[in-house]
């Protein structure tokens, strides 16, 4: 547990529930970042991709009492990723000095073991071959690499920004051990600035603060994973759609609504 | 070449036979099964070795002959002075058109080649399309702003003598990856006597792991 001392750069995410109207920017902005392929029309449902699933709760009850919120949930990143420990070919691996779960497509032999493992349905699968509609192929981002049908993908905090700040501060000639500052695509594109990202290690930092609040909350923190995306309601029942099963067993409260 | 002399129990005399003809027949059938094996394993040896190796690789020229070394030696210029950085931080890599034209408006020499960079490409404004030897993979990340600007690494550790040619060598293309054989070295095992001979996975870690850098995928895959 050396190295996690040593580290002084986690970057953690924090939705503002709140502030989310569930426009699906977030999601279009990922797919265009980071050239997530679109699915041939025939793909059900469950076959699509993306790295940013925007899900809709409701709190159960009937109008004039019912409400909803939409949830953005990326991969959140967990400090104890369930999916690191299945990957029978390490294809899934922690970066000790970002906090950020890397999924490298190319060894990845698709068994899909961590997508049964991640708690968050967080991960996806290419079922099929990386297809663009006429055009938007030309849109390709040349900062990430497409993958290829059989493998597994999921958010990565958008690394290759990281790249390109880590690139610059290089060349700034900035030191290496120096934390760098960029911004996801979601975060950067939410027209309501629900996300917010940074490094939660930083001493005074916008996101240690968020953390810190009373209105925030983990999904399914009773599994133990430690997310490293916070999110924020003032609402009690939002705040109850992170419990699990588990809260419920051990006391710690309702669980969600309708579990 | 005479059997028993090498051979003390040869395995014609196992054999009960009184027939001589057949002795010799078996004596020649010795000869001929050794001179038959020694043949097949230099035939798969010269497939695998010689013949496989040179099918696999396709061999192209460059679109124009470059000379490294007139302008590096005789023009005293720098690597940096046409593979610079651009602003934002990243490598520009190869050099665009307008950045031979401050000397190649018009011909200075009488090469053949030189001739061809004017009338073909400077003067109506058109890229070279260079074949790049030490292009990478799709989902390989690579910047030179660490490793030239942070870790002051010489041009030479990775690419070689590159700058001093007189000419560009044959750009060879793997036709099953389509990558440059400068990515896997020119041994058919990998790599070469030279660090700058290939640019593999280990290439990179390895210097990594002598120089301290911690590694993770993501650093260098996207």
């Amino acid at each position: 547990m050396e190295t996690h001392s040593k580290a002084t750069v986690a970057y953690a995410m924090v939705i503002d529930l709140d502030k989310c109207v569930g426009c699906g920017t977030c999601n279009v902005a990922c797919a265009i970042e980071n050239n997530v392929s679109v699915p041939p029309s025939e793909a059900l449902e469950n076959r699509g991709l993306t790295w940013m699933r925007t899900q809709r709760v409701d709190n159960g009850k009937a109008w004039p009492d019912h409400r909803t919120v939409t949830v953005p949930i990326p991969c959140q990143h967990c400090e104890h990723a369930p999916c690191i420990h299945v990957c029978p070919v390490t294809a899934v691996q922690l970066d000790e000095s970002t906090g950020i779960i890397g999924q490298i497509p190319t060894r990845c032999m698709g068994c899909r073991y961590c997508m049964a493992a991640c708690p968050y349905h967080a991960r996806y699968f290419n079922w099929f071959d990386p297809t663009w509609p006429e055009g938007l192929q030309d849109t390709l981002n040349p900062d990430v690499a497409p993958r290829m049908r059989g493998v597994a993908e999921k958010c990565n905090f958008c690394h290759g920004r990281l790249d390109r700040a880590r690139e610059l501060a290089a060349a700034e000639g900035r030191p290496a051990d120096e934390p760098v500052h960029y911004t996801p695509a979601c975060a950067e594109a939410c027209p309501h600035g629900a996300i917010t990202f940074g490094n939660r290690l930083e001493e005074g930092g916008p996101i240690a603060a968020l953390e810190k609040k009373p209105e925030a909350f983990l999904l399914l923190e009773a599994l133990g994973t430690a997310p490293k995306v916070t999110y924020l309601s003032r609402e009690p029942w939002i705040r109850r759609i992170g419990l699990s099963r588990l809260d419920r067993v051990r006391g710690h409260g309702d669980g969600p609504e309708g579990a | 070449m005479n059997d028993n002399d090498r051979d003390p129990k040869p395995r014609i005399e196992i054999i009960p036979t009184t027939n001589p003809e057949q002795e010799r027949s078996a004596r020649r059938n010795t000869v001929w099964g050794r001179v038959w094996l020694a043949l097949g394993i230099s035939a798969g040896l010269f497939i695998g070795w010689v013949a496989l190796p040179f099918f696999l690789y396709e061999r192209q020229e460059q679109p124009l002959a470059f000379n490294h070394s007139v302008h590096t030696k005789d023009a005293g210029m720098a690597c940096a002075d046409c593979h610079g950085f651009k602003a934002d931080g990243s490598f520009a890599g190869i050099p665009p058109t307008s950045s031979c034209v401050d000397c190649h408006s018009e011909a200075q020499g009488t090469s053949k080649a030189e001739r061809r960079l004017v009338d073909e490409f400077v003067t109506p404004g058109v890229e070279i399309p260079w074949l790049v030897y030490a292009r990478q993979p799709d989902n390989v990340y690579f910047s030179h702003a660490p490793h030239v600007r942070r870790a002051g690494i010489e041009c030479r550790r990775c690419h070689g003598d590159q700058g001093l040619a007189t000419a560009t060598p044959v750009y060879q293309v793997n036709r099953i990856s389509t990558y440059s054989r400068n990515i896997w070295g020119p041994r058919i095992s990998g790599g070469g006597p030279n660090p700058w001979d290939s640019m593999k996975m280990s290439d990179c870690t390895d210097c990594h792991r002598e120089r301290g850098v911690r590694d993770h995928c993501l650093m260098c895959h996207k």
